[in-house]
């Protein structure tokens, strides 16, 4: 009965999108909910937000993240609390855990939920498919079902400043579950939110010409409005930006509130990676580029020319 | 070691998506197919590996239909050695446990020690498959590589981790890899490879002969409804002289969406 969230920590602490899940879960009124924490971390405020149980595996095994430690701990954990469903945030941990988990427990997996419904009882989800061209619904038919959920998908109340009874245990798992061992974390290549997670994004394509006509004009662009830069795939195969800014179908997919599109096409591959953000800005020289056609606001123009003054209003604006 | 490759063939990812009229899937008349683009990579890791002298002959996996065969062929024109093609009425209605469960078991036959797929099929975008069959395999997993070195029976891998991370980690094979952009540059098949691979044999199976029956591809995910996303509000252009434009621009994200 009930669900059963996992809740992302960073720092020792749990990240809003624990507390988003949180919140969803107790709003579907489908059974008590229990917040789920793997390692050390400060788990006081989670009954703020919807937990009615805390289930803490204050274990250092699972600090660092491995698929087999990590996948025994979710099955004792659905067993210790007879879940009937489990949430987790749709990052790097659900996409490598859970569909081990759903082969192991025989659990069916939604995946990357972008909204979630009680339906006579039952969890119902909604996902994109053929990145994000078509939306379908999403239900498991098994005792367990294991439903990702895209974060920034529902908005965070307040706390009700609420306290959870909180179960502290090891999860049963020790060192001996760790199978593929981490060695070593590389830091990500630029220093701003990760584009998957970013709020504001500026990109940049082909039409940046170079490596040092990005580096010149996007990056200080993004950085006057606080924004994560990214990119086209021609930018990207054309060595002008990392693989790990391409926004797409083949790179990622973001959901920010403002993208700004600096000389970009609007190839539907591109487009399957941000049409949803909130607000889109495009500028190109190309009045028939097919950009305009999702582009809340757009400006028919040379990009050298309106990236320096829109850096420019933006300092003045934010400063 | 024989190493296994898992390709799905997708609609390429420029297809415009139209929905069929029960809602239950598109409508495929106009589509152009493709090998899914992240498989591409795994194709050639696998390829690069048994050139390494990691292994010793690269077999293509995969659940799918006689029409993907023309695809399978250019897949084997790039260095593939042969294909097992499972073909299976009951594969129609299976789920991505039921598409594991079926390429596991294919695994299992042609007695694969590595297994190489991509991150995802871009039709579903499940990205569940490879671990499943890890899962049901009893192998490592590594989920979105973008680095590979294998040693002996060990393996050192570059993965995807939270916040744009990546980790190093180390394991023991047999195991999973799933594919990502970066692992290498997918290359072209040569005309003299494309007629060679003309005679390379494509294995046609059944779930028996794999030893699973249809209950085993059962699913347990439903997806219907499905629908396109609501469209965008139009937009608007703004005109003028550069500098009003980029003031205009400035004010309009602050007072009108007010997302600055
Ligand atoms: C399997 C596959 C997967 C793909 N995945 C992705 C993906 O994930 N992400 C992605 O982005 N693409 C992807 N693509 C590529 C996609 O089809 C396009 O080729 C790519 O997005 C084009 O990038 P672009 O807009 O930078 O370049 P172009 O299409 O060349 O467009 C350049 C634009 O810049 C404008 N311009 C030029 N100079 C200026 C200037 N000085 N000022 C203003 N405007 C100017 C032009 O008018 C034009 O509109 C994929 C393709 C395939 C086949
Ligand atoms: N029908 C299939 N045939 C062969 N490989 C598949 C099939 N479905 C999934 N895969 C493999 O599993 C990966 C992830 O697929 P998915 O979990 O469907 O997103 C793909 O990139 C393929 O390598």
């Amino acid at each position: 009965m009930g669900i059963l969230v996992l809740c992302d920590t960073d720092g020792g602490a749990p990240r809003k999108s624990a507390y988003e899940l949180l919140g969803k879960a107790k709003a579907l009124g489908l059974g008590p909910v229990t917040a789920l924490v793997l390692g050390s971390a400060d788990v006081s405020s989670l009954g703020g937000y919807g937990a009615d149980a805390v289930l803490h595996y204050d274990n250092a095994v699972l600090g660092t993240y491995s698929t087999g430690a990590v996948v025994k701990a979710l099955a004792n954990a659905i067993a210790a609390t007879g879940a009937q469903y489990v949430l987790a945030s749709a990052n790097q941990v659900a996409r490598d855990a859970f569909p081990r988990l759903s082969a192991r427990i025989g659990a069916g997996y939604a995946v990357e939920c972008t909204d979630l419904r009680s339906e006579g009882g039952k969890l119902v989800g909604r996902r994109p498919v053929y990145a994000g061209k078509a939306l379908v619904d999403v239900a498991t038919n098994s005792a367990v079902g294991l439903y990702s959920v895209r974060p920034n998908s529902f908005p965070i109340g307040a706390s009700t400043g609420a306290s959870a009874p909180v179960t502290v245990s090891d999860g049963g798992v020790s060192a001996a579950d760790v199978d593929v061992k981490v060695v070593q974390t590389l830091a990500p290549e630029g220093k701003e939110v990760d584009l998957t997670e970013a709020d504001r994004i500026v990109s940049g394509g082909r039409s940046l010409k170079s490596k040092e006509g990005f580096d010149s004009v996007v990056r200080p662009l993004a950085a006057a409005v606080h924004a994560t830069p990214g990119a086209s795939r021609a930018a990207v195969d054309a060595g002008y930006a990392h693989h790990g800014d391409q926004v797409g179908q083949t790179g990622k997919v973001v959901n920010p509130s403002l993208y700004i599109a600096l000389g970009i096409s609007g190839a539907i591959q591109h487009l399957a990676g941000m049409r949803t953000s909130r607000v889109i800005v495009a500028v190109n020289k190309d009045a028939d580029a097919p950009i305009f056609q999702y582009a809340t606001y757009g400006i028919v123009g040379d990009l050298f020319e309106y990236a320096p003054l829109l850096q420019k209003e933006f300092e003045k604006a934010l400063s | 070691m024989k190493i296994g490759v898992c390709l799905k063939q997708v609609p390429a990812t420029d297809t415009r998506v139209v929905v069929n009229p029960t809602a239950s899937g598109i409508l495929t008349n106009d589509v152009k197919w493709e090998i899914n683009p992240y498989d591409d990579y795994a194709l050639e890791e696998a390829v690069r590996q048994k050139a390494a002298g990691k292994g010793t002959e690269v077999v293509i996996l995969t659940v799918g239909g006689a029409e993907t065969e023309q695809r399978l062929r250019d897949a084997l024109a790039r260095g593939a050695d042969r294909v097992v093609r499972v073909d299976d009425p009951a594969m129609a209605g299976a789920d991505a446990l039921g598409y594991a469960r079926a390429l596991a078991a294919a695994a299992k036959a042609e007695d694969v020690g590595v297994l190489f797929c991509g991150r995802q099929a871009v039709d579903g975008d499940n990205g569940a498959v490879p671990a499943m069959i890890a899962e049901l395999l009893g192998w490592s997993q590594v989920s979105w590589i973008d680095k590979l070195a294998i040693d002996g029976g060990s393996f050192t891998a570059n993965r995807a981790a939270g916040g744009g991370a990546k980790e190093v980690v180390t394991g023991a094979l047999p195991g999973v890899f799933t594919c990502d952009k970066g692992l290498n540059e997918p290359r072209m098949a040569t005309l003299p490879n494309i007629m060679a691979a003309k005679k390379k044999p494509i294995v046609v199976k059944n779930l028996d002969a794999i030893g699973l029956s249809a209950g085993a591809v059962a699913p347990l995910v439903a997806e219907t409804a499905m629908s396109l996303p609501p469209a965008r509000p139009a937009g608007r252009k703004l005109t003028g002289d550069a500098a009003t434009v980029a003031a205009e621009l400035v004010r309009l994200l602050r007072e009108e969406a007010k997302v600055i």
